[in-house]
């Protein structure tokens, strides 16, 4: 008994939150990645890219509400989700026709092209604050729970609770439904191959006739939609806040470099494991140990091993560590 | 047009704006100005002096500049007494084991090359870490929380701390450049951009060393205090000799004490730094930047250039830091955001001209006036703007609250300008 305690206790604090957070996390990361092995610099730009779809999609969501149009049980959000990736879609292809494609034509060095993100993040960053302000949004409507925690104490009749959340619920399956559907793409279809020719070898791709402004705009459109559900299925399980996108930048880059940039595995791999550390690490441990331990060892102080505000610290030790050990990230990443 | 024309020029614009902003806004808002440029001025020519002349790509730089901010606080401080006693020495003896374990670890991964042992020690380490750290920090913490709680500072003179920052701010260069330096450009990035992260995280949690997010307040300043001047029966005195409110000449007084000591000290890194440029080691550095390859076949040993430029671009970034942290008379770890004091000194190096050291001064006064500028103006602009809506408009109304954002986009903008239509910047490297 004590031990399906422990077991809930860890799945309720910590698998689950991980899975959920981890999921965001790759979908994040994989956008990164994308752009990395085909466009080859690193997208600053990438968190406040996250904040103006989510921003898309919570002025979609109002529309929705206020027009009394609703998904119940689930949230409104998801169906302004396609409505958020078209917005975002239109501005980076915007972006890229205004900004990145003359360093294109141009062959600029890649560090180049990243301050050049530097800028276009500045204007998102202020975009999306002028928009909608730089305060808190919740945006969550719909049923709140799948599991509550006092009726899964009530069905089962353990004394540690169970609470599945519905977001928690909504962004592991998304997350799954979309890594799927991405992976048939590059995989399967023509120009999802044509894609992953031009990121192995620009030259020899542009030989064999592909037409590289529309792999670059097909990988703009990928990088939005992945970019909008990462960041609103993060919205829907926390809030919606532009600074707080700007500062996932750090971890999901942490994730891509972690699985290997330019690697879609390793940037799910990646994900997994930022988030999984970030979570193991910064969880006061008590709760399950005492299930676990004889009560003779029963820990005094709460075993937490870092206090939350570190988490950034952990996906950085962790990218460190990767880094020196292997330098190409654990799915060998290529570097430009 | 020859380039120091140019120069001369330019800074003569930069001076008109300040005056013209002296004249038209008050003389109060012109000395703001102004001494948060000098302080950005030095920060774009640490910036510089590692991207510029060493192509080092730091995003790190608020870091650097919050550790400068802790040097003010663990310098001009007075020590809290009753803190020390209560655990100060077992405090910093845990900052110590902590620093002997992870060396101690750097070490034994070198010889042995064997992971788990490495990470045996850093588990034991952590533990014996916390052992001694957790008691003695809840003690220190419990000495009066609302007006101290923290072990306070050394109460030397304020402007000592401004050497310090710079000496903080290069060992934790150090450390971070003996990690990371080894790493492509945009690891390196992202390596920078976390370890900041990381030291505004350690300053925030840490309250036994600076109070964390409860702020430092009252620090001590190097220039007089302007309720004393006001009290002061011979400056009052000599104040009205000029025709001035003894109020108005007191925050004067003080702020042009600032500046000229903020002058004396960019001056002297200036001329540093245009040494180092024009003599064999800027050259060495610039042969390096231009071509790796090349220069480490020259036999030049650029791992530790890298390390050497690293640590003293970064210390730069310190001063500047412990500067500003004493101009403001506060130290608040949650006023550090990386768009402000990273971004946008990277904006101030790119448009200034990077690898030009004038260039990177003249775009630290340059970008600074605008981010002011930008906020004072632009609801002035907006008004006039949104003149044709109707009064009362929500429309108006939400224009009007977000104006405070236009400066982010402005500066987004100028830096893409800069970057796609004079990308070697407003003055240009020689």
């Amino acid at each position: 008994m004590d031990f399906l305690n422990a077991l809930v206790a860890l799945s309720n604090f910590v698998l689950i939150p991980a899975m959920t957070y981890g999921s965001q996390l790759a979908l994040g990361a994989l956008g990164v990645t994308l752009v990395y092995g085909i466009l080859r610099f690193s997208n600053f730009a990438h968190g406040d890219t996250m904040a103006f779809g989510t921003m898309s999609v919570i002025l979609f969501t109002w529309l929705f509400q206020s027009m009394g149009i609703s998904l119940h049980p689930l949230p409104t959000a998801l169906l302004a989700i396609p409505f958020g990736i078209a917005a975002t879609a239109l501005l980076m292809l915007g972006t890229d026709r205004v900004v990145y494609r003359f360093y294109r034509a141009q062959k600029a060095k890649p560090v180049i092209v990243v301050m050049v993100s530097l800028g276009v993040m500045f204007i998102y960053n202020g975009l999306t604050r002028f928009i909608l302000g730089a305060e808190e949004q919740r945006f969550m409507d719909g049923e709140r729970f799948i599991i509550r925690a006092r009726e899964f104490k009530e069905m089962t009749g353990l004394r540690e609770g169970l609470a599945f959340k519905t977001t928690q619920g909504l962004t592991i399956l998304t997350a799954v439904v979309v890594v799927i559907v991405l992976f048939w793409f590059l995989n399967k279809t023509r120009t999802g191959k044509s894609m992953r020719a031009f990121s192995d070898n620009e030259d020899l791709a542009l030989l064999s006739g592909i037409n590289p402004e529309r792999v670059v705009m097909v990988t703009w459109i990928i990088v939005a939609a992945l970019v909008t559900i990462a960041g609103t299925l993060y919205g829907l399980d926390k809030s919606y806040k532009p600074f707080t996108y700007f500062q996932l930048l750090l971890p999901i880059f942490a994730a891509a470099i972690v699985g290997g940039l330019g690697s879609p595995v390793g940037a799910i791999a990646g994900g997994f494991v930022i988030a999984f550390s970030e979570v193991a690490v910064t969880y006061a441990w008590k709760k399950v140990l005492v299930y676990l331990l004889p009560e003779s060892l029963e820990p005094e102080g709460l075993v937490q091993l870092l206090a939350t505000e570190y988490k950034f610290a952990v996906s950085f030790m962790i990218l460190v560590i990767v880094l020196l050990i292997k330098p190409t990230g654990i799915f060998k990443g290529k570097s430009v | 047009m020859s380039q120091s024309f140019r120069t001369i020029l330019l800074f003569g614009f930069v001076a008109v704006l300040i005056i013209g902003t002296g004249i038209l806004q008050g003389p109060n808002l012109a000395l703001v100005i102004l001494n948060m440029g000098l302080v950005s001025a030095i920060m774009a020519l640490g910036v510089n002096l590692q991207w510029g002349i060493a192509g080092l790509f730091n995003v790190g730089i608020m870091g650097f500049v919050a550790l400068g901010g802790l040097a003010v606080v663990l310098t001009s401080m007075p020590p809290v007494p009753e803190a020390w006693a209560a655990g100060g020495v077992r405090a910093w003896f845990s900052v110590l084991l902590a620093a002997c374990t992870v060396a101690g670890s750097a070490l034994m991964f070198k010889r042995t090359r064997k992971g788990w042992l490495v990470g045996l020690m850093l588990l034991v380490g952590f533990v014996c870490y916390r052992w001694v750290r957790d008691p003695a920090v809840s003690a220190i913490e419990a000495v009066d929380p609302a007006a101290t709680g923290y072990l306070g500072g050394l109460g030397l003179p304020v402007i000592l701390a401004w050497p310090v920052g710079g000496l903080l701010a290069a060992g934790a260069a150090w450390v971070i450049g003996k990690t990371a330096l080894g790493l492509r450009s945009d690891y390196l990035a992202i390596a920078t951009l976390g370890i900041s992260e990381i030291v505004i995280a350690i300053i925030k949690n840490e309250d036994w060393l600076s109070r964390g997010v409860k702020n430092v307040n009252g620090l001590p300043r190097p220039v007089p205090n302007e309720i004393d001047l006001q009290n002061d029966p011979g400056f009052v005195e000599s104040a009205a000799g000029y025709g001035f409110d003894p109020t108005i000449a007191s925050t004067l007084y003080v702020k042009i004490g600032y500046s000229l000591l903020f002058t004396v000290v960019l001056v002297i890194l200036l001329v540093l730094a245009q040494f180092a440029l024009n003599s064999p080691w800027g050259r060495m550095m610039r042969a390096i930047r231009d071509n790796e390859v090349s220069a480490r076949a020259m036999g030049k040993d650029v791992t530790f250039r890298h390390l050497q430029v690293f640590i003293l671009g970064s210390a730069i970034c310190g001063i500047a830091g412990a500067m500003m942290t004493t101009l403001d008379g506060l130290f608040a770890p949650t006023a550090y955001q990386p768009l402000r004091y990273t971004f946008l000194i990277w904006v101030m190096v790119i448009v200034g001209g990077s690898g030009n050291n004038l260039g990177a001064v003249l775009g630290g006064f340059l970008i600074w006036f605008l981010w002011v500028q930008v906020e004072t103006l632009g609801p002035g602009i907006m008004t006039f703007l949104t003149s044709g809506l109707a009064e009362g408009s929500e429309l108006k109304a939400h224009l009007m609250s977000s104006v405070a954002h236009m400066r982010l986009l402005t500066m987004g903008v100028i830096l893409l300008l800069v970057l796609r239509f004079s990308p070697r910047g407003l003055l240009p490297e020689k």
